[in-house]
């Protein structure tokens, strides 16, 4: 079966490409740029005149380009973010369910620790000990994020290292190196394709939930999370700055949201009868 | 009119029609068997029937039950008829009962339910139908949860259970598949001896229970029904060329002609093995040869400590001590630690194919790992012509060098693990219950390859199986185990003719006969293996044994020699079995 005969696949990646089309080629077309104030336009309603598509902002600068540039950056966030927690929670996690015994439980005794600690508190305090960087967010949600993956790819390789085809492959004479790149990783694949795909969202929720608090990124610079902040505050008189990001970002999330259903289902399908 | 007429019932899922316009029909009191391989649609008739099939199942037909149409029916009607009506006995009975419930209040609420007594006196008659069911302790057992029973014990109260309300119609849909033979023997006896007037519809892949226990059948294939009538009839003189098969395919553990024992020299030797795993022990000083050209076979129930043999044989489990020694070498440690041309030599077949077989690696892939291992010089193109013609030999074409497990059927998957075992060319391979999972026909063929791969290469064969049928036709010579322990090892021929050891002639009488003239003989033995845990003092097999003497439970009988047996019982002279 092709991975694209899934409709919720299709469906959700398209309008995430779509979106990201959108984002870089949009501000690159407009005729506005992100900074420039105009104070004749305070406020003003969604029109094409002016190409002010999705409004402007209290200060006069056009909606349309700063929600795209907030997409740019919460896709951007979102994408290192879960890149930072796969590598390190692959990693580690491959490391503990193989190796096993005394290693294995001192491995996840730390994640256990790890867990205990109250995560934004430690964002928080990592942004205030910080100059507040922009690739610092990626990489604090990224630690973060971490956790949940190690926990995921070691049950799932201590699992795979009980099977009988891994437990054949050791009657063959295959070798650790063989046993590990030829039947665990393969088979490790699906889960974590499909766990990727659902931390993207729970990283643009926390990289939202920082730029709402005002910790996150820094004027001129936006994101979809500050933009819903900034809306929150003229949501009484200029109703279109919360409602079109917060659409935005409620679509992205979802189309993460089944884009990891439909993954799980097509390996589902693909390799269980 | 019948109690059960069901015509013309078809399931269609999808395009894929499952039962195609099949006729089942049960009188008053009579029993029923039907059988097929897996996929004929035994068990999706029965569902249908039943009205228990998944909501994207279309059905169409006519299932009448007492006169009353069952198809289409709401759910009150089909609760009022099921239960009461038509008791139903699945084949696992660990997933039928509720374990956050006792017994005895399974079995209280269902006479509650439908309003065949009241609170008070529900336990009572509870307790009175597991005493009937054989559940040692009834009044006890009755507070006990599904886990604290074994598996042969969940099953009768899943009987008790379909019974207490008297129902005209019980349905068992593989009753003793998951269940030991000698446990197996007392169910299908419970079941018969049970039901007085209570009619039985017996869905089962076994010919043997067909024969022993049922008046009637229908053979079932895809989905059709291909022959139906009285069974004695339809043994003497099947009209289909499928039930021909069948019953040609089925094995029968009381004839057959042994294969001409070998003599060739030792290859493998194991002796005195003992394993444990915590404070249990599997495996209690057992040996074993294997000759050039030999298969031998190692019988025994779940628990006998059979796979853990092989297992340590194979350095997957450790032993506490005794020696194996292969080619003249001793073989120690983990398999880890055996040098490649061990490796090579001994392999291994599991029972189930599917699970054994990467599923993220093609067929061709699978069978070729070993030679980029052992072979790693090979070219491509010699190793793509090795692979192709292992895969001709062991029965596939090309066709499925592409595919993954998941695409093959379960003898096309054993077929593929028996060719990555085979394509090193090793002398000893080791079968792990691997045809247990097959059909009949299917598992004929997996055996003919076996013989015919032993008589071209001299391939020595350890054959591990619960069914001693199979085990009759394929077997040099034969080692039975009981709780770890040596039972009995002798020739094919002297021990299926002559055991010299009480527990290897239960296993015998307890194989249903895929004969229904051949007289029946009532379940031998009572009771279930003991826990490994405390094992019974003195002869192990003691507190089951119809010969046991005072000797026997004090006493802890050697292996020894008699008349080219190795037997472990006191009595092996003196008893006529």
């Amino acid at each position: 079966m092709s991975i694209m005969a899934n409709r919720t696949i299709t469906i959700s990646l398209g309008i995430l490409l779509g979106i990201a089309a959108i984002a870089l080629l949009g501000p690159w077309v407009s005729p506005n740029d992100y900074t420039s104030t105009n104070f004749d336009r305070l406020l003003s309603s969604p029109s094409f005149k002016g190409l002010h598509l999705f409004g402007t902002d209290d200060l006069g600068r056009d909606q349309f380009v700063r929600t795209m540039l907030g997409v740019r950056v919460t896709l951007l966030v979102a994408i290192v973010a879960s890149l930072v927690s796969l590598i390190i929670g692959v990693a580690y996690g491959a490391i503990a369910g193989l190796v096993g015994g005394r290693v294995d439980a001192v491995m996840m005794r730390m994640v256990d620790t790890l867990y205990a600690l109250p995560f934004i508190f430690f964002v928080i305090l990592l942004m205030v000990a910080f100059e507040r960087n922009f690739l610092l967010i990626f990489v604090a949600i990224g630690a973060v994020n971490w956790l949940d993956m190690a926990r995921i790819v070691r049950g799932q390789t201590l699992s795979l290292r009980e099977r009988e085809f891994v437990e054949a492959a050791r009657l063959g004479g295959a070798g650790m190196l063989r046993i590990v790149t030829r039947h665990i990783a393969p088979n490790l694949v699906g889960i974590v394709v499909v766990y990727v795909t659902l931390t993207i969202p729970q990283a643009i929720l926390v990289e939202s939930f920082l730029s709402f608090l005002g910790l996150g990124v820094q004027e001129p610079q936006t994101s979809l999370g500050a933009l819903v902040d900034a809306g929150v505050n003229q949501m009484e008189r200029a109703s279109w700055m919360l409602l079109i990001p917060a659409t935005l970002l409620a679509v992205i999330l979802l189309c993460f949201n089944f884009l990891g259903d439909g993954l799980r289902d097509y390996f589902d399908a693909r390799h269980t009868s | 009119m019948s109690l059960l007429d069901v015509s013309g019932l078809t399931v269609r899922y999808g395009d894929d029609t499952v039962v195609d316009g099949v006729d089942i029909f049960v009188e008053r009191g009579e029993s029923v068997g039907i059988v097929g391989e897996s996929g004929s649609g035994k068990s999706q008739s029965v569902l249908a029937i039943l009205g228990l099939l998944p909501g994207s199942a279309r059905v169409a037909g006519s299932v009448e039950f007492d006169g009353q149409q069952l198809l289409g029916a709401d759910i009150d009607t089909l609760n009022q008829v099921r239960a009461r009506r038509i008791g139903v006995v699945f084949q696992d009975p660990a997933q039928a009962l509720n374990p956050y419930v006792r017994i005895g209040t399974q079995l209280a609420q269902v006479l509650i339910s439908h309003g065949l007594a009241g609170k008070a006196d529900a336990p009572a008659r509870v307790i009175d139908m597991l005493d009937k069911v054989g559940l040692p302790d009834a009044a006890s057992q009755y507070r006990a949860y599904p886990h604290q029973l074994s598996g042969g014990m969940r099953q009768r109260v899943m009987i008790a259970s379909a019974l207490i309300a008297e129902p005209d119609l019980l349905i068992a849909d593989e009753p003793t598949t998951a269940l030991d033979v000698t446990v197996q023997a007392q169910i299908l006896e419970l079941l018969e001896d049970i039901r007085d007037n209570t009619a039985l519809l017996l869905i089962t892949h076994d010919l043997g229970i067909v024969a022993g226990y049922c008046e009637h059948m229908i053979v079932l294939e895809q989905g059709r029904v291909v022959d139906a009538g009285q069974t004695t009839s339809l043994f003497a003189a099947p009209r289909h060329a499928h039930t021909r098969s069948l019953i040609a395919a089925a094995p029968r553990v009381d004839r057959g002609e042994a294969p001409i024992a070998v003599a060739g020299k030792t290859r493998l030797s194991v002796s005195d093995a003992v394993i444990d795993y915590g404070n249990l022990r599997a495996v209690n000083e057992v040996g074993l040869t294997v000759r050039e050209s030999e298969t031998v076979a190692v019988v025994g129930e779940s628990g006998s400590g059979k796979s853990s043999l092989v297992r340590a044989v194979l350095g997957l489990v450790p032993m506490v001590s005794g020696r194996v020694v292969y080619a003249g070498e001793p073989l120690t440690g983990p398999v880890e630690r055996r040098s490649l041309a061990v490796r090579r030599d001994l392999q291994l077949v599991y029972q189930d194919p599917v699970g054994a077989l990467d599923p993220q690696m093609r067929v061709r892939d699978i069978v070729a790992e070993p030679l980029l291992i052992h072979a790693p010089r090979l070219g491509a193109a010699e190793r793509r012509r090795r692979v192709a013609a292992m895969l001709d030999l062991v029965g596939l074409g090309e066709a499925l060098l592409h595919r993954f497990p998941h695409e093959l059927s379960g003898g096309q998957a054993q077929r593929v693990a028996i060719g990555r075992a085979l394509i090193l060319d090793p002398s000893v391979l080791i079968c792990d219950e691997a045809v247990a999972a097959l059909d009949g026909t299917v598992r004929d063929q997996v055996l003919e390859l076996l013989r015919d791969v032993q008589r071209e290469t001299g391939l020595s064969i350890i054959f591990i199986s619960h069914d001693l049928a199979v085990v009759r036709s394929i077997s040099h010579r034969v080692l039975v185990m009981y709780m770890g322990r040596l039972v009995e090892l002798a020739g094919n021929a002297s021990l299926f003719s002559s055991p010299r050891h009480p527990y290897t002639r239960a296993l015998l009488d307890a194989v249903p006969v895929p004969d229904p003239v051949a007289v029946r003989k009532p379940p031998p033995l009572r009771g279930e293996v003991p826990s490994l845990l405390h094992p019974p003092a003195g002869c192990v097999f003691h507190p089951r044994c119809r010969y046991a003497e005072a000797r026997c439970s004090a006493e802890r009988p050697k292996v020894r020699d008699v008349e080219g047996t190795r037997v472990a019982c006191h009595l092996a002279e003196r008893l006529a079995l």
